[in-house]
């Protein structure tokens, strides 16, 4: 039982609009073991995002428990909930959310300055590691922007990193990504799930990322359709090797 | 929450905008330039007239004859004779808040120098009236004591004296002129003392030793005033209760009789004239503290703005850990820092255009400690309070609608 880190029995969530109770999770019952790639899919009202603000201690459930790395979120009060958000999760969105007209290292330093344990050298000093870990040791100091999207997102994965979080958690990361880049991004984090052993969830809408993940959720108006795992997961290096090598394809920076 | 972390994460928050943050200073930087300007030109207005008013005799007491009344009849001043040569000579006896005693007779009149004719003052004094009205001689000597017993028909003349009876004298030591046919002789000229607050010429006076006006032009023995000089500033009111006593007992008065004389002291003529400056700095002071209100004002708004602007921002440190309490501090310090730093701008702003004040328009001007520290105080409530209520709307969002917000 000790590798389990997310134990979610008998969740719900409701949502009071007006007079109407939308149940955005009924009855939602799972764990994901240390170590683990899971891609959670499902159509848009699926419950997916919601689900993905419980498991990133955003909101609490209204009915059910959930444990993580053996702490009972529910029973939690909201700064509680920000302090384990600060120490055991990890988070990645869609449009990044770096802060402006700051440096890379700088936004990848953030979430420790809310952690009273660390000083500034020893800050600085994982700052450097993680942006390494994302093969972006040599733009530390560049602005977000500076950078094309995907570096931009691998600055957002570093400073999902700095806090050795016991999981990560992805909203469509690779959402404003061209293919591939999205396959770059992909390929990291299978890297990071098999070479450091990252507990990946990666919340997504497209089969094509599931692939890569080890494990799918699909969800469908707030239950569990199927949670099964994949036989064959793909590799995002051998995707992207097979991929025609245009003329160096530049990273293409989305439109904000 | 460490206080270093909250100070640098604020102080980049503020560095990234840094025209805006600028600009949101002005406001706490002109309000706070304003009041310690102000408060340093009416300071500086009211030291001047203190110091004007010194000039008469920094620590000048007048004793004046007052009028009694004589079988119901209420006499003039000036035809009160009850300052006499016994009361001088009570008041030189060591007192204890007294350092020198002058007695006054004045009298006005034309002197003739050959040609030359001016219409002036005679007053005659004992030599220590120099030393009461802090008035030296720049030329020449001072008479004596022994000039005053001999009633020696020598003078002190003012600038204005010299420059009307010598225009074409440049030495005037020895000269001689005439008062109603009495001959004066020049033993020296007295420094420039320029207008009292009531705009009259102190140099366009001659000084004689006081028996020489009583015998030799009055024949008379009262005193029109006596001077006194008290030991030092702090202790003038002392010395005139001091003087009010050696009086009414040299001149033998019963409990019951009110004073013949009046005791007048500079305290009372300078808080009377500076109670108009001070009304004056209290008036600058509240106007230039509206801009620094304005000012604060102008901080509620970018912070306001800035809360909305960077919604996204929050949610996403509030996602990554940071609780209520980290947000409104973060916004709180931001505030404070902007009006701290416009304060200490303003503060050096304000000495600026104080010295500048002084240097171009010469008006004089006093930089007080006590106008920084407030101005400084204020800077920081104002930073607590205008950002106050934008940092708490900041704090109170929900981080999954705050990431959510386009």
């Amino acid at each position: 039982m000790s590798d389990v880190i997310v134990d979610i029995k008998n969740l719900k969530r409701e949502f009071t609009i007006g007079e109407e109770v939308v149940k955005a999770l009924n009855d939602v019952t799972f764990t994901i073991k240390a170590g683990e790639f899971i891609t959670i899919m499902g159509n848009s009202g699926s419950g997916k995002t919601t689900l993905l603000n419980i498991l990133g201690c955003l909101e609490k459930p209204t009915i059910g428990e959930y444990w993580l790395d053996g702490v009972n979120v529910s029973n939690l009060t909201k700064n509680e909930l920000a302090g384990l958000r600060n120490k055991k999760l990890g988070f990645v969105f869609q449009s990044y959310n770096l802060l402006a007209r700051t440096s890379a290292i700088e936004n990848v330093e953030l979430p420790l300055l809310y952690n009273n344990t660390y000083s500034a050298s020893e800050r600085k000093e994982k700052a450097i590691k993680a942006l390494e870990a994302v093969k972006l040791g040599d733009r530390m100091y560049h602005l977000p922007s500076q950078l094309s999207g995907g570096q931009q997102q691998r600055v957002a994965i570093a400073r999902a990193l700095i806090n050795d979080p016991v999981m990560i958690l992805a909203d469509e990361a690779t959402g404003n990504l061209d293919s591939r880049t999205s396959y770059e991004i992909m390929m990291l984090i299978q890297e990071l799930n098999s070479e450091q052993g990252k507990t990946i969830v990666f919340v997504t809408h497209e089969p094509d990322i599931a692939t890569f993940s080890k494990r799918t959720i699909t969800l469908k108006d707030g239950k569990i359709l199927s949670d099964k795992e994949n036989e064959h997961v793909a590799s995002a290096k051998e995707v992207l090797a097979s991929l025609p090598a245009i003329n160096q394809t530049p990273d293409v920076i989305p439109k904000p | 929450m460490k206080i270093t972390n909250l100070l640098s994460i604020a102080w980049r928050a503020i560095s990234r905008n840094k025209l805006r943050t600028f600009l949101t200073m002005l406001g706490i930087i002109i309000g706070v330039a304003a009041v310690i300007a102000m408060i340093a030109i009416g300071q500086g207005s009211k030291q001047s007239i203190e110091s004007q008013i010194t000039t008469m005799g920094s620590n000048m007491i007048m004793i004046v004859p007052t009028s009694n009344v004589q079988g119901g009849v209420r006499m003039d001043n000036s035809s009160v004779q009850s300052l006499e040569e016994k009361d001088v000579v009570a008041l030189q006896k060591q007192l204890k808040y007294i350092n020198a005693v002058s007695p006054s007779v004045s009298v006005k009149g034309q002197v003739i120098n050959g040609s030359f004719n001016w219409s002036t003052t005679i007053q005659g004094v004992y030599p220590e009236f120099l030393f009461i009205r802090s008035w030296p001689v720049i030329d020449g000597v001072a008479f004596t004591t022994q000039d005053v017993k001999a009633a020696s028909k020598v003078c002190l003349i003012g600038l204005t004296v010299k420059a009307n009876l010598f225009p074409n004298d440049v030495d005037v030591i020895g000269k001689s002129f005439r008062f109603k046919n009495i001959p004066f002789k020049v033993i020296g000229v007295l420094s420039k003392k320029g207008e009292n607050s009531f705009g009259q010429d102190q140099d366009d006076m001659i000084i004689t030793p006081v028996t020489t006006v009583q015998k030799r032009i009055l024949a008379s023995t009262y005193y029109q005033f006596i001077y006194a000089s008290a030991i030092d500033e702090n202790s003038t009111d002392s010395a005139a209760a001091e003087v009010q006593n050696v009086l009414r007992a040299s001149h033998k008065l019963a409990a019951t009789t009110d004073n013949d004389f009046t005791v007048r002291t500079q305290a009372q003529l300078v808080s009377m004239l500076t109670s108009t400056s001070s009304i004056l700095t209290i008036l600058l002071t509240v106007i230039a503290g509206i801009s620094l209100l304005v000012g604060g004002i102008g901080i509620m708004n970018i912070m306001y703005v800035s809360v909305t602007e960077r919604t996204k921002e929050i949610g996403l440190r509030m996602s990554i850990g940071a609780r209520g309490v980290d947000i409104l501090l973060q916004f709180l310090i931001e505030a404070i820092l902007i009006s701290i730093t416009g304060g200490i701008i303003g503060v050096v702003l304000g000495i600026t255009a104080t010295k500048l004040v002084t240097l171009l328009m010469h008006w004089p001007t006093l930089v007080s400690e006590s106008s920084v520290v407030l101005s400084f105080l204020v800077c920081f409530i104002t930073g607590v309070f205008f950002g106050y209520y934008p940092a708490l709307k900041a704090s109170k969002l929900d981080p999954i609608e705050a990431l959510r917000y386009e």
